[in-house]
């Protein structure tokens, strides 16, 4: 051995925002073996908050870090490649990484709150099976799984280092860094176990499906251009120089597969299926979580792919880079089209959210086909715009109960809305029959209001909530508003900004046809505030229905954070909707981008 | 031989594996499709890398293996709380949301 080892060098202080974020994750591990159990809640909330917040904290301060913006005197070089390209921290890196940090921090706001049940969204232990004398035993002794706050964050951390990365191997990795901690959190409602666990289960099978199409796609880049780093494949694509760089079919063939993977996460269509069911089944402050910071982390990934390679396609094959935008044509209509057409006809509030959100994604892949500075910048403006609202969604559905006079179990499987599981007796034989089989969780009793149950799901349960707790319909009717794109809300600025980018087109062609895809985008938003405004007009100016057989509606009290983070969404999409130039200045910085 | 054929014979195995995804009933079954996908990706960056005479379709081929290998644990165990539950392991049994 001649070569004695050289050490990287890493610029470690570009790497703190995500660092945090995972450190805090492996000391949040160690916190459930050395932390007594009582304490154990107060100790892992606080690490998070903390984390999140540090993060965030440091990202602000990373944003005008000379070699992150670039030196306006000179007009140098932006952005910092940290490890060969692995970490990309430019100003496009950061703003998603910022809009990602600030989103996880409202909704473990969310995850945390037990409300005046006394109980959080998750199973006492979700290994237990549902309706188990286990469970039972572990409901009594009132364990909780405060493992949920460390998987939380090495979510996050996924989700960091996703948009932030030039390095398709990274990228894979951080993919399923991201992906993992979802899969399981997934499974881990307090109630309706079952549904949860179906949630889960398709979730995985569908997510591992995805990631193998991104991974096989990662391999036929590297086979085109003989590595995977993404500056590196844009030279090859540019220049050539590779055995295979006479055969653009296998990079586009490639990068395909890899816009699957990532489109998959996005919940576009036709990669759209697992959508609803999960975001129904899923412990409903973990679906906020996952609707606005998954797809904020993933649409960051695809934009940094999309440009980096569509790009380097224009220089050597404008067919390859036609084909691909044909893709995405195909992708982005059919999401509006499936997202609003199919969410108009849901009953079912958190499945109705679910598709709205698929119809959120065409909106924004519509800004991304625009293809150009302006483009950039409308989408960073709406991931942010759309994760408030989204997560102030959910957390309002947290709060809104079924409630039965007595604690019949019975006569809750028949009424409460909650799927019985037809074949449950033929199929599950050796259950325990006694048991309840969806896991319907009766909390201690609340004084006025019978016993309180799972979340009241069904539309028809939330006709008069206005009535019932005037604040709570308020907010929700506002992030409402803002999804459908009323004028004074974010949700206005954000669609008028990425239709805007469609409209102008691609600036290094001039022109094109993309306007095509904005008028879509305007009529399927025009479905879509019916739907919308259907909820509101339930929630106002229908009367309650009766109380069917004994179930039902009440409105538990947040224990604070919950209500925080509501009115901290609420907040902001006003403040962005009446005055959103600074946060667009700050998004208009983000479009600085570095491969 | 010709070392574009192993890109082939991955593809093929890619194909089956996604095949089987699409197409088997048991989640143990489709579960292993993943793996098939997978694996025929690692054949198809260990080809590359001979191909292009460097070492980083090998070090890549190590990164799939160890993502494979932690999700086969988060995997089964989803799989084996839900067969715990239903004592069924089909796909078409988890179907509570689709009425």
């Amino acid at each position: 051995m001649t070569d004695s080892f050289v050490a990287p060098t890493i610029d470690w202080i570009y790497l703190v925002p995500i660092l945090v974020v995972l450190g805090t994750g492996v000391v949040g591990v160690l916190v459930e073996a050395f932390v007594p159990a009582r304490a154990r809640r107060t100790v892992q909330v606080t690490l998070a908050l903390l984390a999140t917040a540090a993060s965030f904290a440091t990202i602000v301060l990373l944003w005008r870090d000379p070699a992150v913006q670039g030196d306006p005197a000179t007009g140098g070089t932006y952005g910092v490649r940290v490890l060969g390209g692995s970490m990309v921290i430019d100003p496009f890196g950061l703003a998603v990484q910022g809009v990602v940090v600030l989103l996880a921090f409202l909704a473990i706001l969310v995850i945390a709150d037990r409300t005046s049940t006394g109980q959080d969204a998750f199973a006492p232990t979700a290994a237990a099976v549902p309706g188990s004398p286990y469970e039972d035993l572990a409901r009594r002794k009132g364990i909780e799984q405060t493992e949920v706050y460390p998987l939380v964050l090495f979510a996050v951390g996924g989700m960091m280092i996703f948009p932030a990365t030039g390095n398709l191997l990274v990228m894979f990795v951080a993919l399923e860094v991201l992906s993992l901690p979802l899969y399981v959190l997934s499974a881990m409602a307090r109630r309706r176990r079952l549904l949860s666990q179906e949630a889960s289960f398709k979730y995985f099978l569908l997510g591992a499906f995805a990631s193998a199409l991104f991974v096989f796609g990662v391999a036929l880049v590297y086979g085109y251009a003989g590595t995977v780093d993404l500056a590196a494949v844009f030279q090859v694509l540019a220049g050539g120089g590779t055995p295979f760089a006479d055969m653009p079919g296998l990079v586009l063939t490639g990068v395909l597969l890899i816009l699957a993977g990532l489109l998959f996460k996005v919940g576009a269509a036709p990669f759209h299926a697992w959508t609803p069911d999960v975001y129904q089944g899923a412990p409903t402050p973990i679906t906020g979580f996952m609707a606005a910071c998954t797809k904020a982390a993933a649409f960051g990934a695809l934009l940094r792919v999309l440009y980096v390679i569509s790009l380097g396609m224009a220089q050597s094959d404008p067919a390859a880079q036609e084909d691909l935008f044909v893709a995405l044509w195909v992708v982005a209509l059919l999401t509006m089209v499936i997202g609003t057409a199919v969410g108009a006809v849901q009953t079912d509030v958190k499945r109705l959210l679910a598709y709205s959100s698929i119809a959120h994604a065409g909106f924004i892949l519509v800004g991304i086909i625009g293809f150009s500075q302006a483009s950039l910048r409308a989408t960073v403006f709406y991931l942010l715009v759309y994760g408030l609202a989204t997560v102030g969604s959910f957390a309002v559905v947290t709060l809104v109960r079924e409630t039965a006079p007595a604690p019949e179990r019975a006569l809750v499987d028949a009424t409460a809305g909650v799927v019985a599981p037809g074949g449950e007796s033929a199929s599950a034989p050796s259950a325990p029959t006694g048991g309840d089989p969806v896991g319907d969780d009766p909390s201690p009793a609340v004084p006025d209001a019978g016993v309180v149950l799972g979340e009241a799901t069904h539309l028809a349960q939330w006709a008069g909530l206005g009535r019932r707790s005037p604040w709570l319909a308020g907010a929700f009717s506002l992030f409402l508003l803002s999804m459908a794109g009323i004028p004074l809300t974010a949700g206005f600025i954000a669609k008028f900004s990425a239709f805007g980018a469609a409209i102008a087109g691609p600036d290094t062609q001039g022109g094109g046809s993309t306007w095509v895809l904005a008028v879509v985008g305007v009529l399927a938003s025009a479905v879509a505030v019916f739907f919308y405004v259907r909820i509101i007009v339930l929630m106002y100016f229908t009367a309650p229905a009766e109380d069917a057989e004994g179930v039902g509606v009440t409105v538990v009290r947040s224990r604070g954070p919950a209500a925080i983070s509501i009115a901290v969404c609420a907040a902001l999409v006003l403040v962005l909707g009446v005055f959103p130039s600074p946060v667009l200045e700050l998004a208009a910085e983000a479009v600085k981008f570095v491969p | 031989m010709e070392l574009t054929n192993y890109v082939v014979l991955a593809t093929i195995l890619f194909t089956i594996g996604a095949t089987t995804v699409l197409l088997r009933r048991n989640a143990i079954i489709v579960f292993m499709g993943v793996e098939l996908m997978l694996n025929a990706t690692n054949l198809a960056l260990v080809t590359f890398a001979r191909i292009h005479g460097d070492l980083t379709g090998q070090v890549l081929a190590f990164f799939v293996m160890v993502v494979a290998a932690a999700e086969v644990v988060v995997g089964l165990a989803i799989i084996v709380s839900i067969f715990r539950t239903r004592r069924s392991a089909s796909v078409d049994d988890v179907n509570l949301m689709k009425s």
